[in-house]
């Protein structure tokens, strides 16, 4: 095949702020990539980075890698672009990293134009756009409302290639886009250049999360070139290898169906996929199949609020209270739910987990078995944070002196902590599990072009 | 006694976004994923995750010696009884299936 069919895509590493082999990305930037793409986030940690729209990763780890990125990206001289920008690709993850950007800019001298693009949805018009019927439910089913769309902290549409594609046709050194699918930000430009649909959306779910298709996962950097059938992976770390196996087991990753995969305007379909060993380090891979939607839709993720959770710690030794623990757990959870309920006036709920025997797994967990000491976690969640500390703490006492049986000395367990209750503070839900119908990729999606400079 | 933990070579859960687990049992050879696929008959894996028959998702992919489940998360993730935010500790129930329970 010809030369310039090639699509180049320099993958540094699963997240940004996980790390990543610095010779390895050194190598990559070598083999004078097209692009550079990596992700910034997902939903994976859990519903309060959308609900706050706040990074999981230390700022110091993100800047400096994100420096060492920029940096790799003026030598190599071609776009770098980040997908789910600030762990949750909300509206102030994204101006969180464009801070971060500035100030690098700032540091260095180095002018830069960035293209952010944006992927936070007023509330309003998306109660509106519920009540038009433009919002439709995914398996499993998700009760929602206007009223809850209302409620959201955060929502957010993933981008899929088209508004990166746009991104990117502004010329812009830097794309930060807000939620994007993993694979939109690496599929973007060998779709826009003509590569095989199937090859490119396949090679990007692959690409995603770094070195993980291959034997040496924390090597980070891989390269995968894109042309007109399909695509080669090539891992960048010195001992890591991508196998048929390694790399088509990756389409089981985090992925309900291993064959198929949704993006916006359609699905990939690898049913029909060949992997093929070029070498010892290096795999082929012809055959995936894009199938294009009748309707262009984009998938939606939300938090609303949760309520105030307060959690308290105590922990069991005595052999006597540990062989009892479930009878003496259950005594408490009933006593300090009887009395906060008398002194309080607003709704909760106390749970209590046992760690060291079943806290992982709950009641699912048949294998469960009592060692020399429990940890006894108790969680109270309440509208209110003051509610929420007060249960807990009519509680306290319970965890610290509660006897077994009425005729026995009073007990003392192990608070690890002064107080031992601890704030979690607010908590969010993520309450959407739909897609919402667009007549334009562009029409729920912001971008702007800055040039920054020193 | 042996379990599927003994017959597979790996087992994994993951999240697949905040509403689906799914879970991976990896085998060495045909033999072993057959094993596998007989042990891991689905009213057996769905009891030991406390889900109900219809809502499991069964893949079979000989090619790769690799059986697969997907289902709706217990609890979605994050919320207030959740107990495993990223879903890996559930491969541990299939892991302890017995072969020879029934």
């Amino acid at each position: 095949m010809a030369e310039q069919s090639v699509t180049r895509i320099l993958i540094p590493s699963g997240a940004l702020g996980l790390g990543y082999d610095r010779a390895a990305l050194a190598r990559g930037v070598a083999e004078g990539p097209d692009l550079i793409a990596i992700d910034g986030g997902s939903t994976d940690s859990g519903p309060h980075y959308l609900g706050t729209g706040t990074s999981k990763y230390s700022r110091k780890s993100v800047k400096s890698e994100w420096a060492e990125l920029m940096a790799a990206r003026a030598e190599a001289g071609v776009p770098l672009v980040i997908g789910t920008a600030g762990t949750s690709g909300a509206d102030d993850a994204v101006d969180w990293l464009v801070d971060i950007t500035r100030e690098i800019v700032a540091e260095t001298g180095d002018a830069v134009k960035v293209a952010v693009l944006k992927s936070g949805q007023c509330t309003a018009k998306m109660a509106a756009a519920f009540d038009d019927a433009r919002i439709t439910p995914l398996e499993p089913p998700v009760d929602l409302s206007a009223e809850t769309l209302r409620a959201c902290t955060n929502i957010v549409a993933l981008a899929g290639a088209e508004q990166i594609q746009r991104a990117l046709e502004t010329g812009a050194d830097i794309v930060i886009a807000g939620r994007a699918t993993d694979t939109a930000t690496i599929a973007a430009l060998p779709l826009a250049r003509g590569c095989h649909p199937g090859g490119a959306w396949h090679g990007a779910k692959i690409g995603e999360c770094g070195a993980l298709a291959t034997t040496n996962p924390n090597s980070g950097t891989i390269l995968i070139d894109f042309d007109t059938e399909g695509f080669t992976i090539t891992p960048m770390g010195e001992t890591a290898r991508a196998t048929p196996y390694t790399v088509s087991a990756h389409m089981l990753y985090e992925n309900s169906n291993p064959f198929q995969l949704f993006e916006p305007g359609g699905h990939l379909d690898v049913t029909g996929a060949t992997y093929r060993a070029l070498d010892d380090h290096r795999v082929r891979v012809t055959g995936s199949e894009w199938v294009p939607s009748d309707r262009y839709t984009v998938k939606l993720e939300g938090a609303r609020k949760g309520g105030f959770q307060t959690v308290s710690l105590a922990f069991v030794r005595e052999p006597r209270y540990v062989e009892h623990i479930r009878d003496w757990v259950a005594d408490i959870e009933t006593q300090c739910v009887a009395k906060a309920r008398q002194r309080i006036n607003a709704p909760f709920t106390l749970e209590m987990r046992l760690i060291g025997v079943d806290a992982t797994l709950g009641a699912l967990d048949r294998q469960a078995q009592i060692g020399s000491e429990v940890g006894v976690m108790g969680i109270v969640t309440a509208d209110d944070e003051a509610t929420s500390r007060e249960v807990a703490k009519i509680l306290n006492p319970y965890l610290l002196h509660h006897p077994l049986t009425e005729q026995e000395d009073m007990p003392t367990f192990a608070f690890p902590f002064s107080p031992t209750e601890m704030s979690r503070g607010e908590i969010y839900e993520f309450c959407i599990n739909h897609v919402l119908t667009l007549d334009d990729p562009m029409e729920a999606f912001s971008l702007d072009v800055l040039e920054l400079r020193a | 006694m042996t379990t599927l933990g003994d017959v597979a070579m790996k087992i994994r859960s993951k999240n697949a976004g905040p509403f689906w687990l799914t879970i991976d049992i990896f085998c060495d050879s045909p033999a072993a994923f057959d094993a596998a696929c007989g042990i891991a008959d689905d009213t057996r894996v769905a009891a030991a995750l406390g889900a109900s028959v219809d809502a499991l998702k069964r893949y079979e992919i000989p090619d790769l010696n690799v059986l697969k489940f997907s289902l709706p998360r217990p609890h979605i993730q994050g919320t207030r009884y959740d107990r495993d935010m990223h879903g890996a500790s559930f491969a541990n129930l299939l892991s302890e299936l017995a072969v020879e329970a029934g």
